[in-house]
């Protein structure tokens, strides 16, 4: 009964994740955080706060970074999203990626997948940035391990592989 | 030392590239088929008498698994140290975070309304809050007076330095409580199998403490319960002893429902519910003579365990024989004391007691350097421990330590002196001022005492089919590089590369019981067993005739090969075995507290705007002996990370109490430190080596906890003249205290020209 109700009241949503175009069925107000990891099983955006301070869910949607826990699936109708998983081309993995890991940018890991993708949007946006700008860039996305000293090293490292930045399959 | 190939390099993390991907596996990210959500009815009112639970209408019960106390097939209690902590309260309720029914439900939107629709009737019970009000004792709460444990520690003759004193210093200082926000809330799955008993996959730091807890209140034996660490997001100490609570929770659920059940917290619930660091007061009363050398004193170090035992006696331990820091006390007494209030547990946090007391001891020094009239430079000079001499345990200092040395590199990399000097000018003029501040201190690594002996810890490697190694413990990896380390350690003892050895996720189905991941313990105490373990696969190989001397990593591969064909296993075991030479009296509180000590030197530089009354952080120098740094990448990650909360400990992290809740039980309005917010964290390495540790390691993790909030608190003073001896300091505080400086002022020119 509640199963059919609720089917009832469900949407088919489309949208583009990774590249891929997904047609989910979801209520309106369901958020973006749930559908991507429930039903298209991409569990890299994480759930930290439900409320928006954390950015341990963040993803980029047509190219700007957001909090997946804030975003009802009605609005990602059509959109353009990329995920952590949708960074790596197969198995070469994103200059970010690589720099995080050589850096010491990620340890305990929960909060990297969203970290990784606001550096991303960041150096989408200014190329080459400074200290400040990485600060202000990524004080969006809390790190409780790193003191954030090798996540910005880890940007700057990146940043200088400008060649790496510019290809793959979601290049935004 | 110089011909190690992979200790002391930075190679890749074993776990980074899942972790850089986000394919690594959260507990929050496994589904089992028709598994079950499960929610915690709570208390909510600080202690009284349960007398009625109501299921209110509006909610369709039948489908909820509902447990209550009366489900537990084992003992009621979250078995640890001791046993008084119930896993759901029966009768009485302690504190208003205390679990005292269960639910289940297939779909996790249905569990909050219910939640909310059980209502709960007390007759409620008069509660303490606070340290003062639990010795106060007009309740008794716990035990006899409240007490949970009481320690002494006594050196040569206190009572007898009063006389000789040019001067006594008294000071009290007092450490608020403060969240591990690690950024994965806490989370637990269980499933029941008719044959294989309980398994859990979870969050945490200590599968076999989980272990011992689900046996005991399941009543089932060791082989019926099985623990699996899943990746874990950040846990530093908050993840040690309350993952016991949620396995039990999902487990009790699991057995009533015979469906798998997974609780994950939201982070209200985890920061309201789950454990803190424990706040403290600290009374010190120091005899100093007139060349501001110290004499003796009294310290008293008393901190708030909330309403159960849990780990405070071992948190309080450690406080107290830090509290003297890394100074010569040739007569010294330390009564320390753990009490009872009604709020959640408090429990293990980064430093564990060690960054309470060291708080009160760096800024007492700096207080008996103001009324001695030396520099805060030249009290810790004249002052500090020295080889030969002994800690407050009378432990001698047998390593070559020059704590004088690191002083003066630490004030170097800082231009601690010419900083000093240019801002005594620019303080004369305009809004804002900024100062200088030193904190220098030690940490002990490993457990304290008899710890060590007591746990026993085994660990295991293992040769496998293909040739390559694999490392069996059940140290959790959660952030600090615990794979990456022991796997390199592994590799070292037996001359493979590091990609030849692998390690096994934590399961108590396939690893030996190697303690838990806490104190500083697991690069220097597993990891060292691990490179005698590693030495016990190449001895059976070499015994076996199948591995020459010297042989390549290839040539290990192959033997290894062939020696699993032939007998089916190859592994190795090892034990802790105490060095013959400790000694440590439980009694007394004397003897060799630790194996080995980190030391380090701090400095802070701050400045503070007099229009909005806030601190910033401007440059932080944290230098530090920690043995030999065996991977040069993760060791700065983990100082610069501890600094990085420990900045917060002293400015941001304010928990705001009322009758025993947290208030402020989100992100919002719990300020933890963020990018824009912490300066240029500068890290810097002493090695001397350590005897007792995998190729001379020392602990790490607890050390750079303990040192920015004093150093930062006394350059905070070095800018206002104005002492502050409480943590968190937030703008409000200073606010006050200028104020009062200012009016006190006025009423004094006032007063002199009547």
């Amino acid at each position: 009964m509640i199963d059919s109700l609720d089917a009832r009241a469900k949407s088919e949503i489309s949208l583009t994740v990774n590249g891929e175009r997904k047609t989910v069925l979801a209520l309106p107000m369901e958020r973006l955080l749930d559908v991507l990891r429930q039903q298209l099983e991409l569990t890299g955006a994480k759930e930290g706060c439900a409320e928006g301070e954390c950015g341990s869910c963040s993803v980029l949607m047509e190219g700007t970074l957001v909090n997946s826990c804030l975003v009802p699936i009605l609005q990602a109708q059509g959109a353009n999203v990329v995920t952590i998983e949708g960074l790596a081309a197969g198995a070469q993995l994103h200059a970010l990626q690589e720099a995080f890991l050589e850096r010491g940018g990620a340890q305990c890991g929960i909060c990297t997948p969203g970290m990784i993708l606001a550096a991303f949007h960041l150096l989408s946006k200014k190329p080459g940035p400074t200290l400040e700008e990485i600060q202000e860039g990524l004080s969006g996305n809390l790190c409780r391990c790193t003191g954030y000293v090798q996540i910005f090293e880890a940007v700057v490292t990146a940043a200088h592989c400008r060649t790496s930045l510019s290809r793959g399959p979601n290049e935004i | 030392m110089s011909n190690e190939r992979i200790v002391g390099t930075a190679v890749p993390r074993k776990e980074g590239r899942e972790k850089v991907t986000g394919k690594a596996r959260y507990v929050d990210d496994m589904l089992l088929p028709g598994m079950l959500h499960g929610a915690t009815v709570r208390s909510q009112i600080p202690r009284g008498r349960i007398r009625k639970i109501t299921f209110n209408p509006g909610i369709a019960w039948d489908e909820f698994v509902i447990v209550s106390a009366k489900d537990i097939p084992g003992k009621n209690c979250i078995a640890l140290i001791g046993d008084d902590q119930p896993c759901l309260a029966s009768e009485f309720v302690n504190h208003p975070e205390e679990p005292v029914l269960l639910l289940a439900h297939p779909d996790r939107h249905a569990l909050r309304k219910a939640v909310d629709a059980v209502s709960i009737e007390y007759d409620s019970l008069p509660a303490l809050f606070t340290i003062e009000e639990s010795e106060r004792c007009s309740e008794v709460i716990w035990g006899a007076d409240n007490t949970f444990k009481t320690y002494r520690i006594e050196k040569g003759d206190v009572d007898g330095i009063w006389a000789k004193a040019d001067y006594v210093v008294e000071g009290e200082y007092s450490t608020g409580a403060q969240e591990q926000l690690y950024i994965e809330n806490n989370g637990m799955i269980a499933a029941l199998d008719a044959q294989q008993g309980v398994t859990v996959w979870g969050s945490l730091q200590c599968p076999y403490y989980v272990h011992k807890a689900l046996m005991t209140l399941c009543h089932l034996p060791a082989e019926k319960v099985r623990v699996v660490q899943m990746e874990t997001g950040g846990a530093f100490g908050g993840k040690e002893e309350y993952p016991s609570m949620i396995a039990g929770h999902a487990a009790l659920l699991a057995i009533k429902s015979g469906k798998p059940v997974k609780i994950i917290y939201d982070r209200a619930e985890d920061m309201a519910a789950t454990t803190k660091r424990h706040p403290s007061r600290t009374r010190h009363r120091t005899a100093v003579s007139k060349e501001g050398k110290i004499l003796g004193g009294e310290i008293e170090f008393t901190i708030d365990g909330g309403a159960y035992a849990t780990l405070s006696s071992v948190v309080l331990s450690r406080g107290a024989i830090h509290a003297g820091g890394p100074y010569y006390w040739p007569n010294v007494r330390i009564r320390a004391k753990a009490v009872a209030t009604n709020a959640p547990p408090h429990g293990a946090f980064r430093g564990f007691g060690a960054p309470q007391s060291l708080f009160a001891m760096e800024r007492h020094l700096d207080r008996i350097a103001r009324v001695v009239g030396l520099s805060p430079v030249e009290i810790r000079r004249r002052n500090f421990l020295k080889p030969g001499e002994t800690t407050t345990t009378q432990q001698a200092v047998r390593e070559p330590i020059d704590l004088g040395d690191l002083l003066d590199r630490a004030l170097s990399l800082a231009e601690y002196h010419a900083k000093r000097e240019r801002f005594s000018n620019e303080n004369q003029v305009g809004t804002t001022k900024k100062g200088m501040g030193i904190a220098a201190f030690l940490h002990g690594a490993g457990f304290t005492g008899s710890g060590e002996r007591y746990l026993s810890s085994v660990v295991g490697v293992e040769g496998c089919a293909d040739g390559s190694v694999r490392v069996l413990v059940s140290s959790t990896e959660f952030g600090q590089g615990t794979k990456t380390v022991l796997c390199q350690i592994a590799a070292e003892a037996l001359g493979l590369r590091y990609e030849d050895v692998a390690i096994a996720q934590p399961d108590t189905m396939q690893v030996p019981n190697s303690g838990p991941t806490v104190a500083s313990r697991t690069v220097m105490v597993v990891g060292k067993l691990v490179e005698s373990a590693a030495r016990g696969i190449q001895q059976t190989l070499t015994l076996a005739g199948m591995l020459g001397d010297p042989y390549s990593a290839d040539e290990f591969r192959a033997s290894c090969r062939s020696y699993v064909a032939a007998h089916g296993q190859l592994r190795s075991w090892a034990q802790f075995e105490p060095p013959p030479d400790v000694f440590w009296d439980d009694q007394e509180y004397r003897g060799e507290a630790y194996a080995a000590y980190a030391w380090a030197v701090y400095v802070a530089e701050v400045a503070i705007d007099l229009t909005t009354y806030s601190v910033s952080v401007n440059d932080f120098v944290a230098l530090q002996e920690v043995g030999r740094v065996l991977h040069p990448v993760l060791a700065i990650g983990q100082i610069v990370g501890g600094v990085a909360q420990g900045i917060g400990f002293a400015l941001f992290e304010k928990v705001i109490w009322q009758k025993g809740r947290m208030q402020n039980s989100q992100m919002t309005n719990y300020i933890m430190p963020t990018s824009s917010d912490l300066p240029p964290i500068r890290v810097f390495f002493e090695e001397l080596g350590n005897v007792h540790g995998a190729y001379g390691a020392k602990g790490i993790g607890e050390l750079p906890m303990d040192g920015p909030a004093p150093a930062i608190l006394n350059a905070v003073e070095d800018a206002l003249e104005i002492g502050f001896d409480s943590i968190p300091l937030l703008p409000e505080d200073i606010f006050e205290a200028i104020t009062a400086r200012t009016l006190a002022r006025e009423s004094e020119v006032a007063g002199g020209v009547r």
